[in-house]
């Protein structure tokens, strides 16, 4: 009696927790399946995958004084069982290059030296590369990525929605010329390898760019790519011009190459993927129609507003079918500005690629994450595809900076 | 002389219900107006069930600003709101918008609806106390 009692709780046990993090069913194309690798470390913004396996998060609120959580697998049984942590910083963006880890703050990057085992050499005593960033709390984070070349790029988000007078006041004026573009709204570049660098060290390296938290180097043709957070507001600051279905939908969220020198025209213009154009804010005047700002470049591929590209990654892995070679995906964190219609995103998206240029339309290819099927109040979303990674077996990975849960998703034939 | 003292209790009693009923009446018809200022000026920030976005826009669902005194909750909706605040042990990061184009009306309906909603049982907020908050400013 005792003994199956005993039984029982252990099995109830059991599947309490294989409802715990099995919570939500991820569901991709056939012949992929997918794995919960790590579950419930908080506020988990981008990760990376080291050479060895390892999977290194960025945490956006610390975790006893820590912000940066490294899971390794000992045993190689397939399981993460050694954690971690260090960095007393909160931040979003983390990557790997030539035997450096690298980490941001919302306003400083450090980088950490690995030694020839994978090991950090110094957790306490990091190299601070960059610092002084622009910090005013809206769209802080500061999202890193490399090239080839030995140099890092860092978003340095426009503080504000449209660069208005006062920000995000209805019928506040867009300020002509936007102050803010000096020092934000666009992609920093630095070296990759030099002590406090700031602003007088960098180059403005593309702009008009007013929050782009993903981004990564396309390495098939060397060159940076970008997802970017339009504008919000349409519907309820010009009720006239944008209803309630247009300003949901509007304007897109976007992909751009951008090379050096580009300008993406933000606070001026928005992108409009069903007008296929760049269209004047109507805090700068403009009507819904009019266009703007002719010297800016167009993005690669539209999506609909609103659903907020947190992540971009660029497929170079041999694990996947070779139509996933050099496309990109892309983690939407699932929108809020397209109340009171019901929320957008919360999955992942594939884009074909060939030569820096899409091949075809975007495809869900992850989704399942919010837990529901339609997300009308954003606060019960289960999770929020955050961060995006690449293993060194071709398997990709998917964070969440809801409850910081982080799937493996493989190719199986 | 017993049965005065009985009557007059008994309408003494009648009249404090019918009392507390125009009262309850007066803040039912205010909170319904306000629902509806809610869903044009605030919804979409805060969210249909109060419970507001992670890191952007907080949730207003027993907080101590909700809770607390009338006169900084009347601030923030006239005056905007642009600081770190902490709510529920969390910190947002978008500012938001002075919304005093709203009537003291409005803002006192409004404010009564989030008080009596998304599981929040507070006093009215009346419009003569939104008119002493402007005045002040
Ligand atoms: C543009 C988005 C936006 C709109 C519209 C908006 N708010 Fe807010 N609200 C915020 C943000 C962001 C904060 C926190 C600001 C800060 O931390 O400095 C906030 C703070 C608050 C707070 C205090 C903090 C808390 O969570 O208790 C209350 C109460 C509040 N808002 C109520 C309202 C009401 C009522 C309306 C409609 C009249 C409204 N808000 C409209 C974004 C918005």
């Amino acid at each position: 009696m005792r003994i199956s009692f005993f039984l029982f709780s252990i099995i109830m046990l059991q599947v309490s927790c294989w409802a715990q993090f099995n919570d939500v069913v991820i569901k991709t194309p056939n012949g992929f399946s997918t794995t919960n690798v790590a579950w419930d470390f908080g506020r988990v913004r981008h990760i990376v995958v080291n050479s060895n396996g390892d999977l290194y998060m960025k945490l956006e609120k610390l975790y006893n004084g820590k912000g940066i959580v490294r899971l390794r697998d000992l045993n190689k049984d397939g399981k993460m069982d050694d954690t971690l942590r260090f960095g007393n910083y909160v931040g979003t963006g983390i990557a790997i290059k030539n035997g450096y880890l690298y980490a941001s703050s919302n306003s400083e990057v450090f980088r950490y030296k690995l030694d020839a085992q994978q090991n950090i050499v110094d957790t306490e005593n990091p190299e601070k590369i960059i610092t002084g960033l622009v910090d005013k709390r809206q769209h802080a984070s500061k999202s890193i990525t490399l090239d080839e070349a030995g140099n890092i790029y860092v978003n340095i988000g426009g503080p504000s929605n449209v660069c208005q007078e006062q920000d995000r006041q209805k019928g506040s004026k867009g300020m002509m010329p936007c102050p803010l573009l000096e020092t934000a709204g666009g992609i920093w570049q630095f070296k990759a390898d030099k002590l406090n660098q700031s602003y007088a060290e960098g180059i403005r390296y593309a702009t008009g760019i007013r929050n782009c938290v993903g981004l990564d180097w396309n390495k098939e043709v060397n060159e940076l790519f970008i997802t970017v957070h339009g504008r919000d507001m349409l519907y309820q600051d010009y009720p006239t011009l944008y209803d309630q279905k247009r300003g949901a939908e509007l304007p897109s969220e976007t992909m751009y190459m951008v090379k050096k020198g580009d300008d993406c025209g933000w606070p001026y213009v928005h992108w409009d993927h069903i007008q296929h154009k760049k269209i004047l804010n109507p805090e700068y005047g403009g009507d819904g129609n009019k266009t703007g700002v002719e010297n800016a470049i167009s993005p690669l591929m539209g999506f609909p507003g609103h659903m907020a590209p947190n992540a971009l990654l660029i497929y170079t892995g041999n694990q996947f079918p070779e139509k996933y070679k050099n496309g990109a995906f892309i983690a939407f964190h699932g929108s809020w500005n397209r109340a009171p219609e019901n929320q957008e995103g919360f999955y992942v998206v594939f884009v074909p690629m060939k030569n820096g240029k899409p091949t075809g339309n975007w495809e869900v290819f992850a989704d399942g994450f919010s837990g529901m099927e339609k997300v009308t109040n954003l606060s019960s979303a289960k999770h929020r595809p955050c961060g995006l990674a690449q293993g060194p077996d071709g398997a990709i990975y998917v964070s969440d900076d809801v409850k910081g849960h982080v799937w493996k998703i493989q190719y199986n034939q | 002389m017993r049965k005065i003292v009985v009557s007059i209790v008994l309408l003494l009693g009648f009249i404090m219900m019918v009392q507390s009923q125009t009262i309850d009446i007066k803040t039912k018809s205010s909170i319904s107006r306000g629902k509806i200022v809610y869903e044009k000026y605030c919804l979409t920030c805060h969210q249909a069930d109060g419970g507001g976005v992670p890191r952007m826009n907080p949730p207003i669902i027993q907080t101590t600003y909700v809770s607390g005194s009338k006169e900084r909750l009347i601030g923030i909706v006239l005056k905007g709101l642009n600081q770190p605040i902490e709510v529920n042990g969390d910190e947002y990061e978008n500012p938001m918008a002075s919304h005093a184009y709203l009537s003291d009306l409005q803002i006192a309906d409004v404010l009564t609806f989030v008080r009596n909603s998304f599981g929040n049982k507070y006093p009215a907020v009346l419009p003569s106390e939104v008119k002493v908050v402007r005045a002040k400013k």
